[in-house]
């Protein structure tokens, strides 16, 4: 199946011919497949915040071409906000951004923008508003009185209600607690289960991106420096941990004991996954 | 692309003109202004443009920099120009066609009006170029200093501006990411007569308030736990003193403003 | 207790409520000790009441009920309020909104100025604590330009510049990515092993409280945990039934354990898990 989204040979440089010019992406080239839940892990500098906002055309590249479902988004410049309505990209700390007088108001921005009105307006408000767990009779309040975490929520219903085929999200538990950070996942899951469509989730927790998503993007300083199922990125553990990255603590610990001379699978990340190994080992009787 | 508005931009340096003291920047910046609302001829304008000229060597901040501060300025020049050109009563007719009418009085009260704008904004650059803005507030607190005892609130005005000088980079930054998002949700600044423009401002200018009043509290807070109780009993950690070069500067300040003033006895 | 820097006895604390609503109590009967020069992390979900608890610390939120006493000082005592402040110092979230000058150096020395500390004392304290925040190279740079976790260093080293003797952490790494929040976790620990400073470190990253001395975990206004990290971390089901998480660690080992391995559940660390398991497997 051809590819949603298609990266090839994107260079983005900031400052062209002043003291400060600087790559921020260079010469990247990868696919996103239709529906998957792909997981992009780097540090602050890798690229990934430039990377983003190509894909729905905020940013132009310097070179190379975005094609979204084989077709170059920059084809026809002056069609770019349809792009937008398409692959939508929901920002760090995104509540930030709400200004409406109502939750439901600002829900539907994005929805008239795309020239929605009546019924089906309504329709998407509620539903993108149901998909992040924001209760009925929250629509009618100012989005100023909800809590942090419950900002959140609307900020995302506000890009999910333009039913875009693909959905980036920059951070989306960045400076939750534990229970909200796993209560809003459990909604991105929902929606990517039921929806069907493609999820691209920028993190800087291996944590959360081990236990999320189905192919794992490792950006370092403007490339790409591993690509592959959360199995085969953390199975090159040495790979991660000499670019600094960080990988999730029970790879940590799987790769201590295998030091130690147990026969642990190296592609082990998960709690559970390490429990059955551990137990399966010891059924079976090979300890050492 | 708002990242790009260099608004009185310090370049660090460590020139004579960076060690002045603050205050004595300021002054002279003043004996300029007045110098240059003085001048009545073409020689008191060259001896000004080449006061201009040796210090703007002697700060080694390109000419080209301070060139292009006038840039937001272009259309007042022009403007003011075209208006003295054509609109100077009395004096030889140089050119007339039809009502329009160029005189000598005219086209000399156009040379000198835009003269007196240019040198006026780029001295004042050179002074914010070789100023840190902290030392700037510094150096303004310092010298009004005096207006405390008529209970002008002396340091609290520098300390509003020195905050705002330290915050307008991150609303910057803040403005140009709000506007990404709402563009990310479709949202359209371009299009559209001048009230639709206007309205599509509203999903950038509400979050960047709200979120600056936050920003404000958080701040105030923040500066109680460092102990922040007005200006009484501060001190410094760069603390201001007039050198000998200051003392120089002053002098020559002085009497480049005394000449300028004296030479319109001898021009009608 | 003796040797206390912070003392509160009997906290409660409301914010005020609208009209015509009943004020929901934040804070609910705290009695806390924090020894000097230790380091303690307090942690909860959002809405334990750990925030509010810290910003009765220094007299940013005076009790409504109960006292808190700095260094034997009441915080409700209003002419105490400087020598409160200069004890213990506070650093908050967002550090873009706590650093108040352009310059890295003028910045720092923000509080010591207000202080009426003599100059040539500002510039040695001002070195002084950009040096042990690591951040000594930045001393002209613009605040700005920093990264967050740089930054956060920053407004650490405006507070220690104050010489307090204790340093309270409201969420101070909540905003930053991993590598910020373990920048920041090395010049906090290094403050306190270097300088004896006590650290009061709030936080909902489980990790954060490995190396700390005692682990105070808030729910619903009260002290629900009191303990060493090892003691806190192995009572799984109530951590988790305060809506938090346990390290990833104690989660294999309680999961081994319930299968019938004799394993401790109080290994933190990556390697410590392993030897755990690896001597339990060649029983």
């Amino acid at each position: 199946m051809e590819p949603i989204l298609q990266i090839q040979h994107l260079t983005h440089t900031y400052g062209v011919g002043t003291p400060f010019q600087r790559s921020a992406v260079e010469d990247m080239s990868f696919d996103v497949r239709d529906g998957e839940f792909l997981g992009v892990i780097g540090h602050t500098g890798s690229g990934k915040s430039t990377l983003i906002q190509h894909l729905n055309g905020l940013l132009r590249p310097t070179s190379g071409r975005v094609l979204l479902r084989g077709k170059d988004i920059w084809a026809e410049p002056k069609k770019i906000r349809d792009v937008r309505f398409q692959v939508g990209l929901v920002f760090q700390y995104p509540e930030y951004q709400l200004f409406e007088e109502t939750v439901y108001k600002d829900i539907a921005f994005g929805p008239t923008n795309q020239g929605l009105t009546g019924a089906e307006l309504d329709r998407r408000v509620r539903e993108a508003a149901r998909l992040v767990g924001v209760r009925d009779d929250q629509l009618d309040k100012s989005p100023f009185e909800l809590s942090g975490g419950q900002k959140r929520r609307v900020a995302l219903a506000g890009v999910m209600a333009m039913e875009p085929e693909v959905l980036v999200l920059d951070e989306p538990t960045a400076g939750l607690d534990p229970a909200g950070r796993e209560n809003l996942m459990a909604n991105i899951r929902d929606y990517h289960r039921n929806k069907k469509r493609t999820i691209i989730l920028v993190s800087h927790s291996m944590d959360e991106i081990a236990r999320n998503v189905d192919r794992i993007l490792v950006l370092k300083s403007g490339h790409v420096l591993l690509q592959g199922t959360p199995a085969e990125v953390f199975a090159r553990a040495e790979e991660l941990l000499s670019a600094g990255l960080d990988v999730p603590q029970v790879t940590r610990v799987a790769r201590a004991l295998r030091e130690r001379g147990l026969a642990i699978d190296p592609a082990v990340y998960t709690v559970e996954a390490l429990e059955r190994e551990l137990t399966a080992l010891r059924e079976g009787g090979a300890s050492c | 692309m708002l990242k790009d508005i260099t608004l009185g931009q310090y370049f660090p340096g460590d020139t004579l003109a960076h060690k002045l003291d603050p205050r004595t920047k300021i002054l002279l910046v003043v004996f300029y202004i007045v110098a240059l609302f003085c001048a009545k001829s073409l020689l008191a304008y060259g001896i000004l443009a080449l006061v201009l000229a040796v210090c703007v060597r002697i700060s080694k901040v390109g000419l080209k920099s301070l060139v292009r501060g006038l840039k937001p300025v272009v259309f007042i020049l022009i403007f003011t120009g075209v208006l003295n050109l054509f609109f100077t009563p009395g004096g030889h007719t140089l050119v007339q066609w039809g009502v329009v009418r160029i005189s000598a009085e005219g086209l000399r009260n156009a040379v000198f009006m835009v003269l007196r704008i240019m040198l006026l904004i780029m001295g004042t650059f050179l002074m914010t170029y070789t100023t840190s803005p902290i030392s700037l507030t510094d150096g303004l607190e310092r010298l009004l200093n005096g207006l405390k005892k008529l209970h002008v609130p002396v340091h609290e005005l520098a300390m509003i501006m020195s905050i705002a000088l330290r915050f307008i980079p991150t609303l910057i930054e803040e403005t140009d990411k709000i506007m990404s998002a709402q563009k990310a949700r479709g949202a359209d600044f371009e299009s559209g007569n001048v009230i639709q423009k206007a309205r599509a401002l509203i999903p950038i200018l509400v979050p960047l308030f709200v979120s600056a009043i936050r920003r404000a509290e958080e701040l105030a807070v923040a500066m109680e736990c460092r102990c922040y109780h007005g200006g009484e009993g501060r001190t410094k950690l760069h603390v201001l003193k007039y050198e000998g070069r200051d003392l120089i500067a002053l002098t020559l300040g002085v009497l480049i403003t005394a000449g300028i003033i004296a030479l319109r006895q001898f021009t009608v | 207790m003796e040797d206390a820097i912070i003392e509160t006895k009997d906290l409660t604390f409301s914010y005020p409520a609208d009209e015509g609503e009943e004020p929901v109590p934040a804070l609910r009967g705290v009695d806390l000790a924090i020894e000097r020069g230790s380091f303690v992390v307090v942690l909860g979900h959002n809405g334990s009441g750990k925030s509010t608890l810290a910003k009765t610390f220094n007299g940013v939120l005076l009790p409504t009920g109960g006292h808190v006493y700095v260094d034997g000082m009441d915080t409700a005592d209003e002419d105490k309020l400087l020598a409160i402040r200069r004890t213990v110092g506070m650093v908050f979230q967002n550090p873009d909104n706590q650093i108040v000058a352009n310059v890295v150096e003028e910045d720092v020395a923000f509080a010591p100025e207000n202080l009426g500390v003599p100059t040539e004392e500002i510039r040695r304290r001002v070195d002084e604590a950009l040096r042990l925040v690591d951040m000594s190279a930045f001393v002209r740079h613009a605040p700005h330009l920093l990264s967050g976790g740089q930054k956060q260093r920053i407004a650490i080293a405006g507070v220690i510049a104050m010489e307090p003797a204790c340093i309270v952490l409201d969420e101070a790494t909540a905003m930053l990515d991993p590598v910020g929040r373990r920048e920041v976790l090395t010049a906090v620990h290094r403050l306190n092993r270097e300088r004896g400073t006590t650290v009061v470190l709030i936080t909902h990253h489980m990790n954060e409280a490995e190396d700390a001395d005692r682990v105070i975990v808030m729910d619903d206004g009260r002290v629900a945990m009191d303990g060493t990290p090892r003691e806190i971390f192995t009572r799984v089901e109530e951590l988790r039934a305060m809506g938090l998480t346990v390290p990833d660690t104690v989660d294999l080992l309680d999961r081994l354990r319930r299968d019938g391995w004799d394993v401790p559940l109080d290994a933190l660390t990556a390697e410590a898990c392993a030897d755990a398991v690896f001597a339990a497997a060649n029983k």
